[in-house]
């Protein structure tokens, strides 16, 4: 437990100093961290799934707060906490099925008179939740499987109100399958998380023709694996990589592109506008991608959306499952933002006077604001690609359902309230 | 005739070029090369032209001793001998030429008075008949003296003189080259006729000697008609030649190869071509700079043509030490002054012609430095209109204390006045506790802000920057300098800033008659996200800078800049991702300097004729270019 403790507190530290770069990182990272920590998780015999839940969630909060801008953080703390519901529901729901066909044998530890009603249900309740862990409930499935609200309050809590069945020789080999199946199961998503390059850049012969035009800004791995993947394909096209001030990352994708061969050129962002109107198509890489298909993109890209739009161009969002944020945004551009150093900007020596908050005069002469993210409305998305295909901006709440149960939404409140 | 109607019709002068000049057979005419229609010159219009002689009188009191060498007639003095123009330059038309505007207003009334003179009609059928009789263009002015009986050698020299020129606004809309031909013909034709009229032919050569010879008319009434049929001309005319100006000729396009061989066969600055262009912007010139400077640096004393003081310009632009366009245009025009000052018209050439080919070359030497920008075009043509309106009689010095002047005027009234008249007008629209945004660094938009914090008012200023240039730091500087509060950042943070800002401020290199700004890349930008985001968008201009020209891109027209300063990053050596591969045949570095921001986005314009919308430029430029920006 402390070894994992360090490893938390190491991770909160880089977390806040902003030391990881990228989304896809601080996803693959987290989701690491999270699995140590489920490694390392004692579980009792009763609750597993609560004890893993709780666990996870105390370290997903920390990790949250510590850089409440990297939504990805709190998407693989979300994941995580799905993944455990998932694997208890797809055991409890075994272990019911087992039960049920012992149940006819032998009594029930439960009241018999709803016995009779229990074992017929819980037949459904199997189908359903059989169901349930390949899709997540959808409003169909809740309306016409109204014996399901009764069943799946019975399942997730039947490790810790049952006593009597922890002791059963099938629950002990049940509470190490559900540890060992979650850990599967956070491995599969690393795994997601390290290939979803590839599998959106699988897809990229179908969105690029021959002699396109794409402008993209700043750099973002995706892309030129979208890109490169479709010059494997002897497509040939040329791209048009604005610099992306103030941190010009275009400069390192225009760099890539060119070592791979690819008809680069490198604008400055003040130039987008201007070169719009000869472009194809915009692909650009996401921060994240938030549940109403607005996306959080390195700043500026709000420019280039609006001039896509001006100029009908398709505006289009590569992202992978793990930027798929389930949050609504408020107010994105302030809160989902971030300042970052002026000294990027301006030279400190220069305006050193103006910039001195400490004077005593009040407010300083002299602000500089840079900030490290611009907020995409919908709209302004035609669409996004991730590692599930292509989708509309407004399909975008509910493929992100799928990865996400709508109990860890709130990850804080919850750990509040249990604290 | 209407005047005002005069460039309307646009198959008016052609058809009389064709009555006029296809009759005669025997002279190979290779002038107008297309004659789209045959019809005789019976048309009303040339009824108009032809104000008599004798009506002339009457009409004197309305007159006003004209612009003669009014663009008209200038117009083919550039282009051929001026030997051919018999023009009683008078020393007192000379000394009008600052009312010029006004004499032009009134000469187009007086044309348009002479029109409803029945003697007009006579003296069409003089001309009609000319080319019936099939005689050469000089007939006409043999048999019209008749009614002018001039006695005196000077009068006719005179009366000559107002009849060729009659004869010349018969042609006023004929091809000028046609017109020579038929001078020329009128001359061989009245050597020819020297027995018969010897006092008129005599009169011919001596107008055809030179301007000087010709003296200047003893009475004003007596050629007052050809004044009013010179009026008619600077009324009717300039339109007319305006018009074909107007048609932007079209730029040097450089993936044209064989022009830009020529071009550079003509070059003084050795140019090395970059080595990446850009597919979409071959028809823009991109040279490598370093080259270019060592270049032009080791030829500073082999430069013989070139003024020193147009150097010096030249090299401030190559280096970027002087930019905005105003600051650009007036550098380029003191240099010129400063030129003129020192310039000295050769032994058997005109001054007008003489320097006029100067200023060229002087031009294209800037042009080499950097593409002139569209305000410093309409400038030169300003320059090259009063070098060319210049009357013949002034002496050298005079003449070039009057061009030293016009510039000195030019630069007062269209730039420093015109900017004062903005900053008034835009100070209205600055109130307590707006934020202001401005991008790069707009000198108008500087001094509205400067102005605005003196009278007190309240207000943050955001100033939105862009690589490579990064003219918005030297803004902040100063502006934080005055006190005003500030904030500063970048253009890709400008949705970021938008919020908060209630109006935005932006300068112009140039507006077009589209109702398009083309200004510093990245304006189109700003106004893009202001417009979103639903804040007013002013853009202060001077008028001197708008344009007939349209554009609906960013790309047919443009600047490129040197490609080199994309990869590095001034102030931040710890990006230097490209080091290793601009040498790259894949990579293309584009620098573009200038972009066209639609119409849509922009609110208003401010501009020293008042606060107006963007589809108002177009009437700016037809309407008061005339009047107000080149005379």
């Amino acid at each position: 437990m402390p070894d994992v403790q360090a490893l938390v507190n190491d991770f909160l530290i880089k977390l806040k100093k902003r030391k990881i770069e990228g989304s896809q990182a601080t996803a693959r990272q987290t989701a690491e961290l999270l699995r140590s920590v489920i490694s390392q998780q004692r579980v009792p015999y009763t609750n597993q799934a609560g004890a893993l839940i709780d666990a996870v969630r105390a370290v997903g909060e920390q990790l949250i707060a510590a850089n409440p801008v990297e939504l990805a953080v709190g998407n693989i703390v979300r994941r995580v906490l799905h993944i455990i519901r998932e694997e208890d529901l797809s055991l409890t729901t075994a272990a019911i099925a087992g039960l049920n066909l012992s149940a006819a044998s032998d009594g029930d530890d439960d009241d018999d008179g709803e016995r009779d009603e229990h074992t017929v249900l819980s037949a459904a309740a199997v189908a359903a939740s059989a169901r349930n862990a390949l899709r997540p409930p959808s409003l169909q499935t809740l309306l016409e499987d109204m014996p399901e609200s009764v069943a799946i309050p019975h399942t997730s809590s039947s490790g810790g109100d049952s006593e009597g069945k922890s002791k059963s020789a099938d629950k002990s080999s049940r509470t190490r399958r559900l540890k060992h199946d979650v850990i599967e199961a956070v491995n599969e998503l690393i795994q997601d998380i390290n290939t979803c390059h590839e599998q959106i850049a699988e897809q990229a012969v179908e969105h690029i023709h021959q002699n396109e035009v794409i402008l993209t800004l700043g750099s973002s791995k995706t892309v030129l694996e979208f890109l490169y993947a479709a010059k494997e394909k002897k497509r040939s096209f040329r791209v048009f990589v604005a610099e992306g001030a103030p941190r010009y990352q275009g400069h390192l994708l225009a760099k890539e592109l060119v070592t791979r061969g690819l008809h680069t050129t490198l604008i400055t962002d003040s130039a987008v506008f201007a070169i719009i109107s000869r472009v194809n198509m915009v692909i650009v890489g996401a921060h994240a991608v938030m549940a109403n298909g607005g996306v959080i993109v390195p700043v500026g890209l709000n420019m280039v959306a609006l001039a896509a739009q001006k100029h009908a161009v398709p505006f289009v969002v590569l992202a992978g499952s793990h930027k798929l944020c389930p949050l609504y945004p408020h107010n994105p551009e302030v809160l989902l933002n971030e300042l970052r150093s002026p000294s990027e900007l301006l030279d400190f020596g220069e305006f050193s006077d103006c910039l001195d908050f400490g004077s005593g005069i009040g407010s300083p002469l002299l602000h500089v604001v840079n900030p490290a993210f611009d907020y995409v409305p919908p709209k302004l998305v035609s669409l996004f690609i991730t590692d599930t295909g292509g989708h509309n901006p407004s399909y975008m709440y509910r493929l992100i359902a799928d990865y996400y149960s709508a109990d860890d939404l709130v990850v804080r409140r919850r750990v509040a309230l249990g604290n | 005739m209407d005047p005002r109607r005069a460039p309307r019709t646009v198959s008016d002068p052609k058809v009389r070029k064709v009555g006029f000049f296809t009759d005669p057979p025997d002279r190979s005419l290779p002038g107008p090369p297309n004659h789209p229609i045959s019809s005789f010159p019976t048309s009303p219009p040339s009824t108009v032209d032809n104000s008599p002689p004798s009506a002339g009188n009457s009409l004197s009191p309305v007159m006003i001793p004209p612009p003669r060498h009014s663009s008209s007639i200038l117009s083919p003095l550039r282009r051929d001998p001026p030997e051919f123009f018999p023009l009683p330059a008078s020393p007192t038309a000379s000394t009008t030429f600052s009312d010029d505007v006004a004499s032009t207003m009134k000469g187009r009334g007086v044309a348009a008075a002479s029109s409803s003179l029945p003697g007009g009609l006579l003296f069409d059928i003089a001309a009609s008949s000319v080319p019936a009789s099939g005689l050469t263009t000089v007939s006409v002015v043999n048999n019209l003296p008749i009614e002018k009986g001039g006695g005196v050698a000077v009068e006719m020299q005179d009366d000559q003189s107002s009849r060729s020129k009659s004869l010349k606004e018969k042609t006023t809309k004929a091809e000028r080259r046609a017109l020579q031909e038929a001078q020329r013909a009128a001359k061989a034709t009245a050597k020819a006729e020297d027995g018969k009229t010897p006092a008129a032919a005599s009169g011919a050569a001596a107008s055809v000697k030179s301007g000087k010879s010709v003296k200047p008319p003893p009475s004003q009434k007596n050629d007052s008609a050809a004044l009013a049929a010179l009026e008619k001309k600077a009324g009717d005319r300039p339109p007319e030649k305006d018009r074909k100006k107007e048609v932007p000729q079209p730029r040097m396009q450089f993936d044209d190869k064989s022009r830009v061989e020529k071009a550079k066969r003509r070059a003084v600055v050795k140019q090395t071509e970059a080595r990446n262009r850009v597919e979409l912007f071959r028809h823009l010139p991109q040279y490598e700079r370093g080259t270019q400077r060592t270049e032009l640096q080791s030829k500073f004393f082999e430069l013989d043509p070139v003024h020193p003081a147009v150097y010096k310009v030249g090299l401030q632009y190559l280096y970027g030490d002087i930019c905005g366009s105003n600051a650009r245009c007036i550098a380029m025009l003191q240099a010129f002054q400063e030129a003129i000052k020192d310039y000295s018209t050769p032994s058997e050439k005109t001054l007008a012609r003489d320097l006029t080919a100067k200023i060229g070359s002087y031009l294209s030497f800037l042009i080499e430095c950097r593409p002139l920008s569209i305000s410093m075009g309409n400038a030169i043509r300003f320059l090259k209109n009063r070098i060319a309106k210049l009357p013949l009689t002034l002496s050298e010095l005079e003449a070039k204390a009057t061009l030293r002047s016009d510039i000195d005027r030019f630069i007062n009234e269209k730039i420093i006045l015109a900017d004062k008249v903005i900053v008034k007008h835009a100070v209205t629209k600055i109130s307590d506790g707006d934020v202001l945004l401005t991008y790069g660094s707009p000198s108008a938009v500087e001094m509205v802000l400067l102005h605005a914090h003196e009278l007190g008012k309240q207000f943050r200023v955001v100033v939105v920057d862009s690589r490579p240039k990064l003219e918005g730091q030297l803004l902040l500087h100063r502006l934080v300098g005055k006190g005003i509060n500030c904030t500063y950042t970048h253009v890709n943070a400008i949705s970021y800033i938008m919020h908060e800002v209630t109006r935005v401020f932006l300068g112009a290199s140039s507006v077009l008659s589209n109702g398009t700004v083309y200004s510093k890349v990245g304006t189109a930008c700003v106004a893009m996200v202001a417009h979103a985001f639903r804040v007013p968008v002013l853009v202060c201009c001077e008028a001197y800078k708008f344009h007939e020209r349209v554009q609906l891109d960013s790309l047919c027209s443009n600047e490129l800049g040197d490609p080199d300063v994309i990869s590095k990053i001034h102030g931040r050596e710890d990006i230097n991702f490209l080091d290793g591969s601009t040498n790259s045949e894949n990579l293309q570095l584009l620098n573009l300097i200038y972009d066209a921001t639609p119409s849509d986005y922009i609110s208003m314009i401010i501009t020293d004729y008042g606060m107006v919308p963007p589809t108002s430029v177009p009437v700016i430029v037809r309407d008061y270019r005339r009047e107000h920006l080149w005379i």
